[in-house]
């Protein structure tokens, strides 16, 4: 029986029926049902921001694209998740990625455990169609616990959520826009220096490459653990 | 201003050279420079990096020994950390180099240099290279095999992988022995003991065919320098720089590494990316000194394991004093695959081996750190500087073979003096130059030209730049 107030919306993806309810988005109902969508800057618990674009899903009728992890589904939509077209524009999205940062894997500390690895590996990324840019960023190394390489940040915003959202301390922003764009520590104040900082090490752990990392772990060492996540937002919710 | 011969690429060496030779008016050769043509600039992109990445940002210096250079880099990296790294560490670490030498000598033995041995100088050039003597002598280029793989196989087991792993680490090595690598690595000893053996009876027996050469391939007195432990015996991880002269007499002993600095300087010459360190008391270019297997017999007391100490006691009657030809390197790396199987067998035979406690973890605790190994080719220095967070300030790597450049330049000029007169210039004539190359087993980058195939283009130009004479090889 359902509730006068409840409502439940039918659509297809690539082609199968399925329904979801208000508050699921596309890549909700995707992972539910075992459909693959890559992501880079979506992880479950915080808010998504559609930052990466490559969940971006196409919509029958509709020339725009949307990101599968910010949009919800509306009655009969007809959602495709996989063509040709969609595949170009991820890996197109990945190389861009590469080709901006130093992502020189041989010597990262997440070697092995980097989420851009190994969707560059999914969406078969063997080569950069692009010139590499390189610009340099130093690294801050001031906080005693962990570091920060900017060379390896792809901009997610994943750290800057978690900080604000699930810890509460909104110690991490970014400044200046396009290629200078870089992740900063309160006014861009150096992280041991941080007044703001709880050292609770949450952005270290939802960070998706080596850019934030464990101080004193080797190359292929720092693996990330983040099954705290879905749990401290759940709480954070209340318990519902 | 006279004639010139060019030999480039010098084939069947570890990276990217061309040699020079430059002719007087009367067609006799002047001199000879060996130019290193690549630049490769680690100090410099090192900097600002963290310094637990140098291990494997190092490592890349090289394909053949990346062991090598993880090794002095880690080393570098404990004393930054100032901890003294537990002593399965060490003993898992000197493994490790200790199968990178084996598989390194193997290379340059049985896949670079026999081909000349085996085959002749003058033999074909298409044929004369790994897969030539294996159609002639089939049983020893599988030897050679073999005893590659075995000291690949070491690392392998050890680390992982056998190219650029990241297990040695600052503070120990990732992770402890498995205990079935061991048993696997000591099943495999009796039969690679057995090869080198084989190999070494082999080339003994031979040694008389090869006097033109032994004569003739940079044999010429010279410093000899490398690691000796406290007792004076032969070195490879860890230990004191010894020097010591043509006659055979040790001119310094026990000298810490830390001081590297007193006792090397590096000179450049504008013809080479190649810095050329000498002796420092003795001045340059009068402190040229040679290092690496030759190097590390002529300095050692001995071994510490049976079968090699005989070999040794043979070698060091060669010569009067010091063995002074570089063409008994061959010799030497024969030798010294040897030791490496046997200390192998030792290291492995210590039940403290098996041992968890492999890693030693601090923050940084010291600027500077220098570290020091006996890699194939000779003594690797790594010496950084980071800030208080750990960021390298400034890198200095002197590497094995730079060691050798002004005796293989000497070396290169002996030889070609020699044998190349310019009026019949012939292909076998020009790799007799490059095998004096060959037998200091340069290793000048990553890449290596196993099979030979490189095209070798030498040209006789004139004075007015005109070209006088080609010869390509490889077509």
């Amino acid at each position: 029986m359902m509730t006068p107030t409840a409502t439940v919306k039918t659509f297809t993806i690539d082609g199968k029926p399925y329904s979801a309810t208000e508050d699921e988005t596309i890549l909700d109902v995707a992972r539910e049902n075992g459909i693959d969508i890559p992501t880079l800057c979506h992880l479950e618990g915080i808010l998504p921001t559609g930052q990466c674009r490559l969940c971006m899903v196409e919509i029958q009728g509709s020339g725009r694209l949307v990101p599968a992890c910010a949009t919800k589904p509306e009655e009969g939509m007809e959602i495709v998740t996989d063509n040709p077209r969609l595949r170009n524009y991820r890996k197109m999205i990945v190389e861009l990625l590469f080709s901006e940062r130093n992502h020189i894997c041989a010597v990262c500390v997440s070697n092995g455990h980097c989420e851009l690895q190994s969707v560059a590996q999914k969406l078969g990324v063997n080569h950069v169609r692009f010139a590499y840019l390189h610009p340099r960023f130093m690294l801050d190394g001031s906080h005693p616990k962990y570091e920060v390489d900017h060379n390896r940040c792809i901009l997610c915003g994943r750290c800057v959520r978690v900080c604000e959202e699930i810890e509460g301390a909104h110690t991490r922003d970014l400044r200046n826009r396009g290629i200078r764009t870089m992740v900063i520590t309160d006014f861009d104040t150096p992280w041991g220096e941080s007044p703001t900082c709880t050292g609770c090490g949450k952005c270290v752990h939802v960070c998706p490459t080596g850019a934030l990392a464990e101080k004193g772990k080797s190359v292929a060492e720092m693996a990330k653990r983040r099954h705290f996540l879905p749990y401290l937002a759940l709480r954070r919710r209340g318990g519902k | 201003m006279s004639d010139r011969i060019v030999i480039e690429q010098v084939t069947r060496i570890e990276g990217h050279a061309r040699v020079s030779i430059f002719l007087n008016d009367d067609g006799s050769v002047k001199d000879a420079q060996v130019h290193v043509t690549q630049v490769r600039g680690f100090e410099k992109f090192v900097q600002g990096r963290p310094f637990y990445e140098m291990p494997s940002l190092t490592a890349r210096t090289c394909g053949i020994c990346p062991v090598s250079h993880l090794i002095a880099s880690a080393k570098a990296c404990d004393q930054i950390l100032s901890v003294r790294i537990p002593p399965t560490a060490i003993s898992l670490r000197r493994i490790l180099n200790l199968g990178q030498i084996i598989q390194s000598h193997a290379l340059n033995f049985f896949y670079l240099s026999s081909p000349d041995l085996l085959l002749g100088m003058d033999s074909d050039p298409a044929r004369r290279n790994i897969l030539g003597v294996a159609q002639e002598h089939p049983q020893f280029a599988r030897d050679g095999i073999r005893l590659r793989q075995f000291g690949q196989q070491v690392i392998e087991r050890l680390a992982g992988k056998r190219i650029h792993p990241a297990w040695v680490i600052p503070g120990g090595v990732a992770s402890p022995l498995d205990p079935s690598a061991r048993e696997q690595i000591l099943r495999e000893i009796p039969e690679v003991k057995n090869i080198i053996q084989r190999t070494l009876d082999w080339y003994k027996k031979n040694l008389n065919a090869y006097q033109e050469y032994i004569r003739t391939f940079a044999n010429f007195p010279s410093l000899f320098l490398g690691l000796v432990n406290k007792e004076g015996r032969l070195e490879h991880y860890h230990g004191y720089l010894r020097v010591v002269t043509a006659r055979g007499s040790i001119l310094a002993d026990q000298l810490s590494v830390e001081d590297y600095a007193d006792y090397i300087g590096e000179a450049v010459e504008p013809w080479s990316y190649l810095k050329s360190p000498y002796y420092k008391p003795l001045g340059y270019p009068g402190g040229m000194y040679r290092v690496g297997p030759l190097a590390r017999l002529n300095i050692a007391n001995e071994c510490g394991t049976p079968l090699a100490d005989q070999e040794l006691a043979e070698f060091h009657c060669l010569d009067k004093g010091a063995v002074l030809s570089s063409f008994h390197y061959h010799y030497a790396r024969l030798i010294e695959i040897l030791y490496a199987i046997e200390r192998i067998e030792q290291l492995l035979d210590d039940p403290d081996i098996l041992s968890t406690s492999v890693r030693a973890h601090a923050e940084v605790n010291n600027l500077e750190g220098i570290g020091v190994s006996e890699a194939p080719r000779g003594t690797l220095i790594h010496h950084y500087k980071v800030d208080e967070y750990g960021l390298i300030q400034w890198a200095n790597l002197i590497i094995a073979s730079g060691h050798n450049n002004l005796a293989m330049n000497r070396g290169v000029l002996q030889a070609a003096r020699y044998y190349v007169k310019s009026a019949q210039l012939t292909e076998g004539m020009l790799n007799r130059v490059e095998a004096v190359i060959r037998a200091f087993d340069p290793c000048l980058a990553c890449s290596t030209h196993a099979v030979g195939q490189m095209p070798l283009a030498i040209e006789l130009i004139a004075p007015d730049g005109r070209v006088v004479d080609t010869l390509v090889r490889g077509e």
